[in-house]
């Protein structure tokens, strides 16, 4: 599934999550929810921002939830992506950790394309055929 | 009548206790906090005021709309 196949199903099954971004193994947006590209390049930062931080005080930390008045913050690792989401006040936690994980893991990572094979040498002159 | 006394008092008194848990619980979950779940599976929370929060917290404010 690709990337904003799955925020859409995320945020369709969870209404409470708002805004989704995808981060991938080297740091750049991967799928988003939010229209305005700037605002979406804004989540991703301070998802990274936030990890960064809370790295620095508990190592080892793969997922976390900043609960404001306002709402909150969710970022989840899984290998070497994350997603992170933002959602409305006093959200069902565990539930949104949860559709937040499954939504990471049914995007397909894009396959390295095959390398192309060199053409076969004519055997011509070893065969002796010619 | 004294009877009655008692038990309305009993009953005033029951229904302050529980109006009393239910404001602090709602007060409890209006406060910001920031949750660090680790690999191991263990959890730490920080409410605001600890300086884990009060590094965290700034940043989901800059990510979330103002009220």
């Amino acid at each position: 599934m690709d990337a904003a196949q799955a925020i859409a199903d995320l945020t369709e099954i969870s209404p409470q999550v708002k805004q989704v971004v995808v981060i991938g193994a080297d740091g750049s947006l991967k799928g988003s929810n939010v229209a305005d590209e700037a605002a979406a390049e804004r989540l991703v930062a301070g998802a990274k921002h936030l990890l960064e931080a809370a790295e620095q005080l508990r190592p080892g930390v793969a997922q976390l939830e900043a609960a404001t008045v306002t709402g909150s913050v969710f970022v989840v690792r899984d290998g070497d992506r994350t997603i992170a989401g933002t959602t409305t006040p006093e959200p069902t936690v565990g539930l949104v950790f949860y559709d937040l994980k499954t939504c990471l893991r049914s995007i397909e990572e894009p396959k390295p394309k095959p390398r192309r094979r060199a053409p076969a040498k004519k055997k011509e002159a070893a065969d002796g055929t010619a | 009548m004294a009877r009655r006394k008692v038990v309305t008092g009993v009953l005033l008194a029951a229904g302050s206790l529980a109006g009393s848990v239910l404001v602090r619980r709602r007060a409890a979950r209006k406060r910001e906090r920031v949750d660090l779940y680790a690999e191991d599976g263990s959890m730490h929370s920080f409410a605001e005021g600890t300086p884990e929060a009060d590094r965290l917290l700034p940043i989901a404010h800059e990510l979330l709309p103002l009220k």
